[in-house]
Parts: structure tokens; C-alpha cells; sequence
């Protein structure tokens, strides 16, 4: 056989495979039509019973019921979790606000009881007890008192508002000052202000366990403050402690060096 | 890591100083400068850039009113905002602070919360 020949027949055999390819398509695709065409019968036919059959619409028409129901119930969830949500949002802001607070409350104490302890000189602790008094507290006139052991007696060692001269001396257990020191127990009366010396608004006391160191008199709050706060009340508790002890510290401080330089003199004087 | 915000504290009491610190900590990214009174912060904001400033009114040696008045006289500085602190509720210090240029103030007892909330509105921050 020629090359000529084999070519041709080879192409005859090409054309032969796609023309095969072709009619099986063409068969797919007439199956297919007849397919679609019985679905769509099916659905024609399905409709015009149910148009004719009232047992159908009423199948039908208690599925699309149910649904309806049943998306209701969907929807009805859907509000109550949107309620809840709103809810906790709600409680979110709210706690938002009060961790806010407590913040603000925890910030005010640490650098109260920092501040306090920074020092062991009495005239730089008593001038704290009175920026804290003034920035913390918010108060206008104030007297910080100290117990003299030797007469009993309390005496105003430092002021704002006043001078501390101005404040008299209070016997322990005497008027308000005097029997909050002894008893111990903080007084908190109306916040409107006094200008009566032996009447004060907060009397808070100054003491070691149970020792009275002296206390410390609120008479007058700033203008923009008119009431005491939650926070207000922890400061007196901690002005209490705290102030005390720093008062107590710087004391015995000051005493020791007092009494170290004394020995120290000695010393000196007799090995020069 | 840099500053975001550069805020300088000028206020004579250490209890105040150090109130504002804490309260600020919680801006991101803040650094703050602690003056202890006009004085101090007077050569503090000549000598550097901060982009906000919280004065006292009652200081020793350069109370803040005068500062905030030197500031404002500063064609840098005018931009600045200002925040005065103040003890007294009287209209009369708030008033003349703003008329000198202060932007907010905020009056004592001071409440931290209440501190963040003025400066972050004025650095325009979350």
C-alpha cells in the first residue's frame, strides 16, 4: 500500500471516531431533553391534580402552615436571644462603669498608702495626711490633732482653712474628737460643713492596735464636693491605719536618732 | 518603643504627681514628665515637645496661671492643649484659665477615671 493511501485511510478512521463521539453526544443530549420534558410533565401534571384535588391543597396548604409556624418560632427565639443580648450589654455597661469606679477607688488608695509610707520624717508625713485630705477627700478646712501623752490632751499640729493655732486642745474623751480617739470608732455626721471647732463633719482617729495617736477632724468640704463617697469612707479607714502608723514610725524614728547622735556624742567625747 | 503621647505633669504635690501617673498609665503608649512647679515646668516644655499639659493653678515659685500664660506667649506652644487642675470650685480660677488659653479643667478631689477621659478627648484618642 502506498504512504498516499494509508494517510487517507487513516484519516477516513479519525473522522469516523468523531463522528461516532458526535452521535453518542447527541444521543446524551436527546436523553437528557426527554428527561427534563417527563420532569416537567410531572410537575404539570402535579399541579393540575392539586388545583383538582382539595386533599392536596389542604396537604399543601398545612405544610405551608407548619412552616409558617414554624419560622415564627424561629423568630420569636431570634427576639428573646436579642432581648438577652440587649440585656447583657446593659449589664456589661453597667459593670463596665463599676470596675471603672473600683479602679479609680484602687488607684486613689494605693497612692494614699504609698505616699504615706514614703517617709520617715513626721512634718513630711503630716504634709501628706494633708494633700490627701485636700486632693483624695476633698476638703476645705481640717485639723490634724496629735495626743500629747504628758497632759492627755490633743492638740491641732496642722491645718488648712484655719490656723492651727485657732483649733483648741481636746482632753481624750472629751466631745466628739476626744471620745472618737478613745473609742477608736470613726464619726461621720452631715457633710454640709461646721464652723463650730468642736463639732466636726468626720473625726477620724489616729490609732497603733490600741494606742491613740491623735486624729484627724474634718470641718468643711470643698464647694464642688457635697457628699462623702464610698471611696471617702475607705480613705478614713485607711487614713486610720495607715496615717497612724506613719505618724507611729516617723516618731520613733525621729527618737532614735535622736538618742543614736546622743550616744554618738558621747562616744566621741570620750575616745578624742 | 517611642511615645505615643508625651504628657508633662506640673503639679507641686508628690500625692497629686504621682494620682495623675497612675491615672494616665492606662493611655497607650503615654510617657509622662513630672514638674514640680511652674518653674520646672516652664524649662520642661521649652526644652522638649509634649503634646499635652496638666498645670495646677496653686504652686510655689510660678503658679499655673502664669505658666499657662508664658506657654500661650509661645508661637509653638499655642497649639497645646492645656489641662488645669484646681482645688477650688470657684468659677472665678476655671474662668481665667480658659481665658489665658487652658483648653478643659478639672477640680479636686480628682478622679482618675474623669482625668482619662478629659485628655483622651483632647489627643483625640480611643
Amino acid at each position: 500500500m502506498s504512504d498516499d493511501r494509508k494517510t487517507l485511510f487513516g484519516r477516513a478512521d479519525e473522522f469516523m471516531n468523531l463522528f461516532k463521539r458526535g452521535a453518542e453526544f447527541s444521543k446524551e443530549l436527546i436523553a437528557e431533553n426527554e428527561r427534563l420534558r417527563r420532569k416537567v410533565l410531572e410537575l404539570e401534571q402535579h399541579q393540575t391534580f392539586a388545583a383538582r384535588d382539595d386533599g392536596e391543597w389542604d396537604k399543601l396548604r398545612g405544610e405551608l402552615l407548619m412552616r409558617i409556624e414554624s419560622l415564627e418560632e424561629e423568630r420569636s427565639t431570634a427576639l428573646e436571644r436579642l432581648h438577652q443580648l440587649e440585656e447583657e450589654n446593659h449589664q456589661f455597661a453597667r459593670r463596665y462603669v463599676e470596675v471603672e469606679e473600683e479602679n479609680n477607688n484602687l488607684a486613689n488608695l494605693y497612692v494614699a498608702s504609698f505616699q504615706l509610707h514614703s517617709t520617715l520624717d513626721l512634718s513630711e508625713v503630716v504634709k501628706i495626711v494633708i494633700e490627701i485630705v485636700i486632693n483624695l477627700i476633698g476638703a476645705e478646712m481640717f485639723a490634724v490633732y496629735m495626743l500629747d501623752e504628758k497632759t492627755n490632751r490633743l492638740e491641732a499640729v496642722a491645718s488648712e482653712g484655719e490656723a492651727a493655732e485657732s483649733f483648741p486642745k481636746v482632753p481624750l474623751g472629751s466631745g466628739i474628737i476626744g471620745s472618737s480617739v478613745e473609742s477608736g470608732e470613726t464619726f461621720c455626721g452631715d457633710p454640709t460643713g461646721s464652723d463650730d471647732f468642736a463639732k466636726p463633719i468626720v473625726c477620724i482617729p489616729l490609732r497603733v492596735q490600741d494606742r491613740p495617736i491623735g486624729a484627724l477632724a474634718v470641718y468643711r468640704l470643698l464647694q464642688q464636693k457635697g457628699s462623702f463617697t464610698p471611696l471617702d469612707h475607705e480613705l478614713f479607714t485607711l487614713l486610720a491605719g495607715h496615717a497612724a502608723t506613719s505618724i507611729f514610725s516617723a516618731r520613733l524614728y525621729s527618737q532614735s536618732e535622736r538618742k543614736r547622735n546622743t550616744i554618738q556624742g558621747f562616744i566621741d567625747l570620750l575616745t578624742k | 518603643m517611642s511615645a505615643t503621647h508625651r504628657i508633662l505633669i506640673v503639679e507641686d504635690s508628690p500625692t497629686m504627681r504621682q494620682l495623675l501617673v497612675f491615672a494616665l498609665k492606662r493611655l497607650k503608649g503615654a510617657e509622662m514628665v513630672e514638674a514640680q512647679d511652674g518653674m520646672d515646668g516652664l524649662r520642661k516644655v521649652s526644652s522638649d515637645h509634649f503634646d499635652l499639659a496638666l498645670i495646677d493653678i496653686n504652686m510655689p515659685v510660678m503658679d499655673g496661671l502664669k505658666l499657662i500664660r508664658l506657654i500661650r506667649g509661645e508661637d509653638n506652644l499655642k497649639q497645646m492643649p492645656i489641662v488645669v487642675i484646681t482645688t477650688e470650685g470657684a468659677k472665678e480660677d476655671c474662668e481665667r484659665a480658659l481665658a489665658l488659653g487652658a483648653n478643659e479643667y478639672l477640680t479636686k478631689p480628682i478622679q482618675s477615671n474623669r482625668v482619662l477621659q478629659v485628655v483622651r478627648s483632647l489627643l483625640k484618642v480611643e
